[in-house]
């Protein structure tokens, strides 16, 4: 129960990151970590008490094994986080080529 | 038959990085690769409507169901997905077609079609995916491609918007990967149908999952509180992308998902039809009562989107209040009808503002209404394109806007929901307001003198607005009885027998 | 030596012991994907920083890099596409004509030559991921270098 509510803490944590901060590094940052509180809960729901390693060997064959297909799905996210974080991180250069700085209260050309 | 389904993603996949590979050889392939493939599969599109399949199930690796629990990955079509697959067809040919001589200023144009690909690849794997983790790696494909094609030219204006853009639509997908999670662990399956048999009887998660769900993908549909990211990045991006998102993004995305997931997955229930049907209502409003008061055009028809995209979720929101509350089942069909025909009209008619837009300001190199006029002497084809548009959108016959929205505030007024009508009638004449003043102060009035040479958009631009026009009128034709049967009501049928979905895909 | 070109000879003494092993560890992992926890991606990220590395550590080249970069371009982007004509070979070959198939003979458990298509999947995918990694930290470079100008 308390690895689930440290993974919420964690969310939170990144949320309150995203909403308030003011250098776009930082936003990209806690961006980030809100997604590394989202695959530690999906591969903490895959777990199985008493469970291994979900790999056939000789020396484990059957046996509860440890849920995989989280652990698929976090495989995919991690690659998928990477390209978002890789343009965000793009974007973050070239605005600080045009306007000089990262906060966010200068870049602040589209009103309305 | 059913082994045609995968093409819709593999064809967009293999063109995308034949663009890449070849672009070396040949100098501009990638645009004959696309308009030929976009050809092809619209033609595939129509074929599959008229032939009227019941819904096609494809396996991904022929993985037989185990013990009758489904184990391969399911690619799922039937009435509704059909009718989405033909409009993004639609939607991405004519803009390809406008892109042909938009992007000559661009000095990466391979890049440009292959991310274009790449976008319509991700739309197209959402709207035939069969289980919920695939379509939100589809998602995830559209939206990061749409993310750098925002920023296609690199001002400071697209950059910005884009950086908007990709952080929430960033937080977005974490909410939507969240719920995956809960659903996994409560469920223990990932398919679509098997998650309607399997979803434990507890009100309470169901609740909490619609909620994560809706905020999510609200989020990518631009409902009201989710709407900020909306004006700034379908104003700044380049005009093809702009009429692409608009156009068929947020619809294939964003209320699509929504439909399918709150229709045929989860039970309908009073407190969420109430929920989405209050979002719509205050897009509606909130949407068009800011774009009345812009000056720049584009951004006018940014948030002219969000209200039309509230006019959908309300259609949809009374089917779904008619069916929770046990009332008559041709007024939740009459319902649902309206926000289906009305997704499908406002694809058109808002991608052909937009490649409008783009069109002066391709010429003109301006957006703003105060600096434009005059322009229907120096610009025909534009102006006359625009002017049907603009009708189309403020609901006047007989173009396809008015019958959509003649069935949406009908089907209000059955459901006795009298506010509901009263209040789309008033933002219909909002939006008859903004649009005229659009017109106005673009088209009609005095020519400034620097604008004395400018003449008509390339034939590439010219022909898909014209065609897209055309297309404004002929769609109005789906109302008609006979042919309303082949195209709306087989994804009407689909949404009426809520949870009956499940087993007809599982074949039980 | 210039402040361009890479680091302090002690730290590219070291590259040079380390960059191979480092990158004959990612092969590793790549080719034992189907059998213990690794596969593409992971082994085309260790393939990746070895290259990253080397970069760092000898300074960068940039008329050099300019050139590497369309070869970069042209991995990444071929190697999706091979991974693409391997799916639909299923399609093609296999006997019921059914999208990413497996349609290669499965093994005996715990033999390299096992189950189907998956070991040329995962090598597509390392060459692939390291293509993408490597152009990804080059791109960067030469905008930088274009910046400073």
């Amino acid at each position: 129960m308390t690895i689930f509510l440290l993974c919420f803490l964690l969310f939170m944590i990144g949320l309150y990151g995203v909403i308030l901060q003011r250098n776009l590094i930082k936003i990209i940052l806690s961006l980030a970590i809100m997604e590394y509180s989202v695959y530690m809960f999906l591969i903490v729901i895959g777990y199985v008490r008493g469970g291994n390693v979900p790999i056939i060997s000789k020396f484990y064959e059957h046996g509860p094994f440890v849920d995989p297909l989280p652990q698929a799905l976090v495989l995919t996210a991690i690659v998928i986080g990477l390209a978002t974080k890789a343009l965000l991180l793009s974007v973050a250069i070239r605005l600080y080529k045009y306007y000089g700085t990262f906060d966010i209260r200068t870049i602040h050309d589209l009103k309305g | 038959m059913s082994s045609m389904i995968p093409l819709y993603v593999i064809i967009p996949l293999a063109v995308a990085f034949l663009t890449v590979i070849l672009s070396r050889l040949f100098n501009s392939l990638g645009k004959y690769l696309l308009i030929s493939s976009l050809l092809y599969l619209t033609g595939l599109s129509f074929y599959f409507i008229l032939q009227s399949p019941q819904a096609v199930v494809y396996r991904v690796g022929g993985f037989a169901d185990v013990l009758n629990v489904p184990v391969a990955i399911f690619l799922v079509a039937d009435g509704l997905t059909f009718i989405l697959l033909l409009i993004i067809s639609i939607v991405g040919l004519m803009a390809a077609l406008y892109s042909f001589s938009y992007t000559k200023q661009y000095t990466s144009e391979e890049k440009y079609y292959a991310l274009f690909s790449l976008m319509l690849a991700g739309m197209y794997g959402v709207v035939i995916a069969g289980d919920i983790f695939n379509l939100f790696v589809f998602l995830e494909i559209s939206s990061i491609a749409s993310y750098s094609l925002v920023a296609f030219s690199i001002d400071k204006q697209q950059l910005e918007a884009t950086f908007k853009y990709q952080v929430l639509g960033g937080v977005s997908s974490l909410i939507i990967l969240l719920a995956i999670g809960f659903i996994y662990w409560a469920t223990g399956t990932l398919n679509i149908a098997d998650i309607t048999t399997q979803l434990p009887k507890d009100k309470t998660f169901v609740y909490f999952v619609s909620v994560l769900l809706l905020g999510g993908f609200g989020l990518k549909a631009a409902l009201v509180p989710f709407h900020s990211w909306l004006p700034d990045a379908h104003s700044s991006a380049p005009s093809p992308i702009s009429a692409m998102l608009s156009g068929v993004l947020i619809k294939a995305i964003g209320a699509y998902v929504i439909i399918r997931l709150f229709f045929n997955m989860i039970p309908v229930s009073y407190e969420i039809a109430m929920t989405i049907t209050v979002l719509g209502t205050l897009s509606m409003i909130i949407g068009v009562f800011l774009a009345i008061g812009q000056w720049d055009l584009k951004r006018l028809l940014a948030y002219s989107s969000i209200s039309q995209m509230g006019y959908v979720i309300v259609g949809i929101g009374i089917g779904m209040l008619v069916l929770a509350t046990g009332g008559k089942d041709k007024v939740a069909a009459l319902a649902i009808t309206g926000g289906l025909f009305h997704m499908l009209n406002h694809s058109i008619f808002k991608g052909l503002l937009f490649l409008n837009a783009g069109s002066i300001e391709y010429r003109t190199g301006t957006r703003d209404l105060k600096r434009l006029g005059g322009l229907s002497e120096k610009m025909p084809v534009t102006s006359g394109t625009s002017l049907v548009a603009s009708m189309a959108i403020s609901g006047i016959p007989p173009f396809n806007g008015f019958f959509s929205k003649v069935v949406i505030v009908f089907a209000a007024i059955q459901a006795q929901y009298y506010w509901l009508a009263f209040i789309s009638i008033v933002v219909n004449i909002i939006t008859l307001s903004t649009f005229t003043k659009a017109q106005k102060y673009a088209f009609n009035g005095e020519l400034p003198s620097k604008y004395n040479k400018i003449n008509e958009s390339p034939f590439g631009m010219s022909l898909s607005m014209t065609l897209m026009a055309v297309l404004c009128i002929v769609m109005s034709f789906l109302i008609i009885p006979g042919v309303r049967e082949i195209f709306l009501k087989p994804a009407v049928d689909v949404l009426m027998e809520t949870t009956k979905y499940s087993s007809k895909v599982l074949g039980l | 030596m210039s402040e361009q070109h890479g680091l302090t000879i002690i730290v590219k003494k070291v590259c040079q012991f380390i960059v191979p092993p480092l990158f004959l560890f990612g092969i590793y992992i790549t080719v034992y994907g189907h059998l213990s926890p690794g596969g593409g991606f992971t082994g085309g990220v260790i393939m990746a920083s070895a290259f990253i590395f080397q970069i760092l550590a000898e300074g960068s080249y940039l008329d050099k890099l300019r050139k590497d970069k369309k070869n970069l371009e042209l991995a990444e982007s071929a190697s999706i596409f091979g991974l693409l004509v391997l799916s639909v070979l299923g399609l093609i070959l296999g006997g019921a004509a059914i999208f990413f198939r497996n349609f290669l003979p499965a093994g005996k458990l715990g033999d390299i030559l096992s189950s189907g298509f998956i070991p040329i999947g995962n090598l597509i995918i390392g060459i692939e991921v390291c293509a993408s990694i490597t152009l990804i930290y080059v791109a960067l470079l030469i905008f930088k270098d274009e910046e400073t100008q």
